[in-house]
């Protein structure tokens, strides 16, 4: 399924294994008055690599979408999509890009595949194309038969479902998504991840912004971790488990009264112990050992449990559990 | 299903098109958005706005008409009543039908439907979307203006081929009124402020000269009044209906085209601050 013209192109064209970089930021900083929302960042993105960016609300994620998308004026620092800087060459850039806001803002005053053909017109794209790409279009996202319908008939996932393939209506090279399967069901979320996983396969360049962790492990080759408009971590999920988490994580409940005082009772158990509110975590690379560990000092949780370590440690490790508005 | 396509496909000649950094030469999708979209939903507004000042001519014109008599019209001559103020309402409805489509109409797609925005993260520019969308506020006040003369054909009120000339005459002043409106909607933020528009319109509707000629205004009330569009406007077209030109006339015309330029001016500078910041 790789699209295996363009990529012996590309390798051929730079003489190496790794194709070029489609996205370059370098110190890309945004602040708004006092509130700096991007605080220098600095990252590449070579062609058909499926990126994230993660972090908690307010991040700086969807601002730096925005930059990239160029309908937002960094405030210093660099950026080039395809070689183009999106603030003076706005419409150039665009024209490559597709995008998945973070909320769906399809036309209601048109019905579902009008909303394909009038969003292909922005681009500058001719009927005899746009026609034939809008049924192709409606097939993939699974909304043929509602091709005639009102858009404000459309429930949450077939809105989603219709915005994606809006953004592929120009066949873009980069695809922005912006929290893409928030506040859908899991249905809809399994359907809309194998829809972009396809498209990475064509070799689509995703770039995407969630605060699923999951969503993040099923789709991204490589991520950055985002805290306060700056990066935490860079790496694929993989070698972010590897190298911010343990292998395992034990999970213990000894009831909210005993969990405050039990973190001492647990030191040295595991890589590390962290006390929550309502349970304790061990972070261990065998966590059916360390459960043996807690069960020889003759401590008896209420419940346990060993399960891997995920991106969601990690995560919350590098930004805090610290609720942010 | 294929999304990089090989060759030289449509998708690869969309691109190579020239684009400027806020205008990529596409107004006219927006254009074809705006009719496709008026094509399902928009038709009521359409035909109450042209009733209105058909609806005021005929109350004005044929109840009010045999009390008032004949009047003094540009040229000194005397006209009826109903000739009078036909091109006025003409160029008042010029003016709310440019109004509604670049104010209500640009503020609900700004705040609520969030169209722009959609739009802007495509390869047009604000200038496509300012130019398209002032293109459809003067459809609108073609197809106004188009009836408004008919009806004014019909009642006989119609008496030298000039007055064909009213018809483009009042797309301009929608120009002038579209361009403007929809730079300074991009400054309102609320329902309330919207009202303000109203607030400004109605004196103006019914100051301007529209019912009854300037002078009986003290002198320094003449000049707030010739300081506004309307009262250009319906000068205007006053002088078109039945002929009469004088220097005056390129004046009028001169007041709009500046309007034009200076809206447009500020539409594309407010869109591109609204929607790239």
């Amino acid at each position: 399924m790789h699209n295996e013209a363009t990529r012996s192109f590309s390798t051929s064209a730079s003489f190496q294994m790794n194709p070029p970089a489609v996205i370059t930021a370098e110190n890309l900083t945004k602040s708004y008055g006092e509130l700096v929302a991007v605080d220098g960042i600095s990252f590449e993105v070579p062609a058909g690599e499926s990126f994230g960016l993660l972090g908690p609300n307010g991040a700086g994620k969807s601002t730096t979408m925005k930059m990239i998308g160029g309908v937002s004026q960094r405030t210093s620092g660099k950026l080039s999509i395809m070689g183009l800087d999106p603030e003076t060459h706005g419409p150039e850039v665009r024209a490559h890009l597709g995008v998945v806001p973070q909320q769906d803002n399809l036309d209601e005053e048109l019905k579902v595949r009008e909303n394909l053909i009038v969003y292909g017109r922005y681009f500058g794209l001719p009927l005899s194309y746009l026609r034939p790409k809008a049924d192709e279009l409606l097939e993939f996202a699974q909304l043929t038969d509602k091709a005639k319908s009102r858009v404000d008939a459309l429930s949450g996932g077939m809105k989603r479902r219709l915005t994606i393939a809006r953004s592929l209506i120009n066949e873009p090279k980069i695809l922005l998504l912006d929290e893409p399967t928030t506040g859908l069901d899991p249905q809809a979320r399994h359907i809309l991840w194998d829809r972009l996983f396809r498209l990475k396969e064509q070799g689509v360049t995703l770039i995407l912004t969630t605060h699923y962790m999951d969503e993040a492990e099923q789709l991204c080759d490589r991520l950055i971790v985002v805290d306060k408009g700056r990066i935490m971590a860079e790496g694929s999920p993989a070698s972010l488990i590897r190298e911010y988490s343990t292998r395992e994580v034990l999970e213990l409940r000894f009831g909210s009264e005993r969990n405050a005082t039990i973190g001492v009772e647990l030191a040295g158990v595991g890589e590390r112990v962290e006390t929550l509110p309502d349970r304790v975590l061990i972070y261990a690379d065998d966590g059916e050992s360390a459960l043996e560990q807690v069960s020889a000092r003759r401590l008896r949780p209420l419940t346990s449990l060993v399960r891997r370590s995920s991106l969601e440690d990690v995560f919350l490790r590098l930004t805090g559990r610290s609720l942010v508005d | 299903m294929s999304v990089l396509t090989g060759g030289h496909s449509a998708t690869d000649a969309a691109r190579e098109r020239t684009f400027g950094p806020l205008y990529s030469r596409n107004a006219l999708s927006v254009v074809s958005r705006g009719l496709m979209a008026a094509k399902s939903s928009t038709w009521l507004i359409l035909v109450s706005g042209f009733f209105e000042p058909v609806l005021y001519l005929i109350s004005m014109g044929v109840g009010l008409g045999p009390i008032v008599g004949t009047v003094a019209g540009p040229g000194g001559q005397e006209i009826s009543y109903a000739a009078y103020i036909a091109p006025a309402l003409l160029a008042v409805s010029a003016m709310n039908g440019a109004v509604y489509d670049s104010t209500w109409n640009v503020f609900f797609k700004m705040n609520f439907a969030k169209l722009y925005q959609g739009m802007l993260y495509t390869s047009l520019g604000p200038l496509d979307v300012a130019i398209g969308e002032v293109f459809l506020a003067l459809l609108r006040g073609l197809l106004y203006a188009t009836g408004f003369t008919a009806v004014m054909a019909v009642m006989g009120l119609i008496t030298t081929p000039w007055a064909v000339l009213v018809i483009p005459a009042s797309v301009l002043i929608a120009f002038g009124f579209a361009s403007f409106g929809m730079g300074i909607t991009s400054f309102m933020k609320t329902f309330q402020q919207m009202d303000w528009i109203n607030f400004f319109m109605l004196p103006m509707f019914l100051f301007s000269a529209t019912f009854y000629p300037l002078s009986v205004y003290p002198q320094y009330i003449q000049w707030l009044i010739q300081a506004m569009p309307l009262w250009h406007g319906v000068e205007l077209l006053r002088q078109i209906s039945i002929g009469s030109f004088s220097p005056a006339t390129a004046v009028h015309i001169a007041y709009y085209l500046v309007m034009i330029a200076l809206g447009i001016t500020l539409t594309t500078g407010r869109l591109r601050k609204l929607f790239l910041k």
